[in-house]
């Protein structure tokens, strides 16, 4: 693979996805020393939002340390050259949160469903693009159907206006191939203009592999965490993906030295457990299931006394898709009844 | 001279037509007109349920209310066409049941707050959301026992179940359900969350019910309660499944539904719909026994 003078704008996803991996309880100082220092290590862009999105703030997701706001009003006003993203899912998140983010100056928005169900997100695309916003289409769980059926999807979020699509692998399950062949045809016949980026998470150990065959195949924009924060078995490990980036010759414009010490001094220290392909972690690579779903099978587990893992089969076997958190305990609570 | 109530359905799509086969078999209820801007496919089924039609909309059917003396509209068209619908029958004294969004009359939960409604002779009643019909009875089961700081819902739905109007203002969902979680529900503050699910087969309608009341939940009370108002429900929605809970966690109180339709014209994973039908259904029927019972005049008619 020769990826050589392509460039690839990253984006870090430790403190949002990785606000899964701490029940949202990542504090304003945490926040602000990360992401300062993510800045000075030359991090274009960064995601702080609720675990779940803007308005994720609930009993069924959990509730956070901070409101939204208050993460926002922490952060952006300290950052030199990076910029902040927000997430937002139609049906959690709504236009008011959108036009909240916006007003605190976030400058990305991505708005984000189901890889089937892009039609919920016309007005919140529609309003992020018409606010003049870096507006992003999202689209989950990106295994759970074929290449065609993705394209249509991300023409409809690229019709709405967006001017980047995400082929995201939510559950941590694509092998190069895929990924592969998934961006290939989203470039072939998306608008040129429009960019193209991948969301990985390391369920499987592939998050840096499938990464770079994104690159490969036309992706310019890559998400990861820094110390893999994230959910399920994080996300691609950024300090490890810019080491491997600058290898190959590939310009991101981050610091390697720099970012490896964001990863061990500051990240590392504050994790509630190390992150890491457990075996169910492996089990939500393995049987494709949305990778927040991770805590809560293992909470269940140790509620009910039936096993995460195959709480997590269950759920893969169900179709259960991103949000379904609260399907969890329903599940065990049933399976400990028919036991 | 018959008990039944004269309705017409305005809105001959998926859940015009359901509502229509529903109140074929009422004993308070006769369907009349059913309401239409053009030839349909639903225009055409309604014909060969022996209804009378309107392709021309509202106005085609304003002429007729007096001599076919129609007491009860159904509105199950859209938000933006609503308010003159109402409009027009409210003026010839038709009370309005509206399945719409639009919600310019008060949220109607049947189990809830019909009875009263009812009584002080509401001219137009909205139906909240699919998924405020079927969460905030349990909501509301709750708060009957004790104050609710907080509600939350979650609303899953298969993918096929949910239209193109819903799609598009999803936010709409979101909100409207939230309000009737704190107005009807009688949590101090709602939040209402949708998830969209489309595994193969579709699944039926599944609802989670977090509430955080104000002080150390009565376990007792609140089951007992809980079991009764799903017994309310299931009177007008057989489908409507308590199947796990309540659980209690310190002050979270959650319960686990499903709602299954009966499946008349819609089919039956799409439970959203039909507690929708049901529910407009069962709120016309309460007026009809109401006035039958002359526990309230409906408006005189020369």
């Amino acid at each position: 693979m020769d990826l050589t003078g392509k460039k690839v704008t990253l984006h870090d996803m430790s403190l949002r996805d990785g606000m899964h991996a701490k029940q949202h309880q990542i504090s304003l100082e945490q926040m602000v020393s990360i992401a300062t220092a993510l800045d000075d290590a030359g991090m274009p862009l960064i995601e702080v939002t609720h675990g779940d999105g803007l308005g994720g703030s609930s009993l069924n997701y959990g509730f956070p340390a901070h409101s939204d706001e208050e993460y926002f009003s922490a952060v952006i006003p300290k950052m030199k050259n990076a910029k902040i993203s927000a997430l937002l899912l139609p049906g959690i998140g709504t236009i008011d949160h959108l036009k909240m983010a916006h007003d605190h100056g976030v400058s990305t928005i991505r708005v984000a469903t189901h890889c089937t169900e892009a039609d919920v997100s016309e007005q919140h695309i529609g309003m992020a693009a018409k606010m003049g916003l870096d507006t992003v289409g999202f689209l989950m769980m990106a295994h759970k159907v074929s290449a065609q059926q993705l394209l249509a999807q991300a023409k409809l979020m690229e019709s709405y206006g967006a001017n980047c699509l995400y082929c995201t692998d939510s559950a941590g399950y694509m092998l190069p191939a895929e990924v592969s062949e998934k961006i290939g045809l989203l470039r072939s016949e998306l608008n040129p203009a429009t960019e193209l980026g991948f969301h990985g998470h390391h369920n499987l150990g592939m998050g840096i592999a499938n990464s770079l065959a994104a690159i490969e195949a036309g992706a310019n924009r890559i998400d990861g965490s820094v110390a893999g924060l994230g959910a399920g078995a994080g996300n691609t490990p950024l300090e490890v993906f810019v080491a491997v980036l600058h290898r190959m010759g590939v310009e991101d414009g981050i610091d390697l030295y720099k970012i490896m010490d964001v990863a061990e001094d500051l990240v590392v220290p504050m994790m509630d457990q190390v992150i890491r392909i457990d075996r169910d972690a492996l089990t939500l690579g393995y049987a494709g299931v949305y990778s927040s779903f991770l805590l809560f099978a293992q909470r269940a587990e140790k509620k009910y006394g039936v096993s995460a893992r195959d709480i997590l089969v269950e759920l893969g076997r169900r179709g259960t898709v991103g949000g379904q958190e609260d399907m969890i305990e329903d599940l065990a609570l049933t399976m400990s009844k028919n036991r | 001279m018959s008990k039944k109530l004269r309705a017409a359905i305005i809105g001959p799509g998926n859940i015009g037509t359901d509502l229509l086969m529903k109140a074929m078999r009422s004993e308070w209820i006769e369907p009349v007109w059913m309401v239409g801007i053009e030839e349909s496919e639903g225009i055409r089924r309604a014909r060969e349920f022996g209804m009378k039609v309107s392709t021309t909309g509202i106005d085609g059917l304003v002429p007729h209310i007096i001599e076919d003396d129609i007491r009860i509209a159904f509105d199950a068209t859209s938000a933006y066409v609503h308010a003159d619908n109402s409009k027009k029958v409210n003026d010839l004294g038709v009370i309005m049941i509206d399945l719409t969004p639009a919600a310019i009359g008060p949220f109607c939960v049947p189990p809830v707050n019909l009875q009263q409604h009812a009584r002080q002779l509401e001219m137009n009643v909205n139906m909240v959301t699919c998924g405020g019909q079927a969460t905030i009875p349990m909501v509301a089961a709750v708060s009957q026992v004790q104050p609710v700081a907080y509600g939350e819902i979650v609303a899953t739905v298969a993918s096929k179940s949910i239209g193109p109007g819903t799609r598009k203002n999803i936010d709409e969902f979101t909100r409207t359900t939230a309000a009737g979680i704190e107005q009807v529900g009688g949590a101090k503050k709602g939040k209402a969350i949708i998830v969209v699910n489309p595994a193969e087969p579709p699944l039926m309608m599944r609802d989670t019910i977090h509430c955080l009341t104000e002080s150390e939940p009565d376990q007792a009370a609140i089951t007992a309660s809980v079991h009764e108002m799903v017994a309310k429900v299931q009177q007008y929605v057989p489908g409507y499944q308590l199947v796990n809970g309540p659980i209690f966690d310190g002050n979270r109180v959650t319960i686990f539904m499903e709602v299954q339709g009966l499946g008349d014209f819609l089919p039956k994973y799409a439970g959203n719909l039909d507690i929708m039908t049901a529910a407009g259904l069962r709120t016309a029927e309460l007026f009809a026994e109401e006035a039958a019972n002359a526990a309230i005049q409906l408006p005189a008619r020369g």
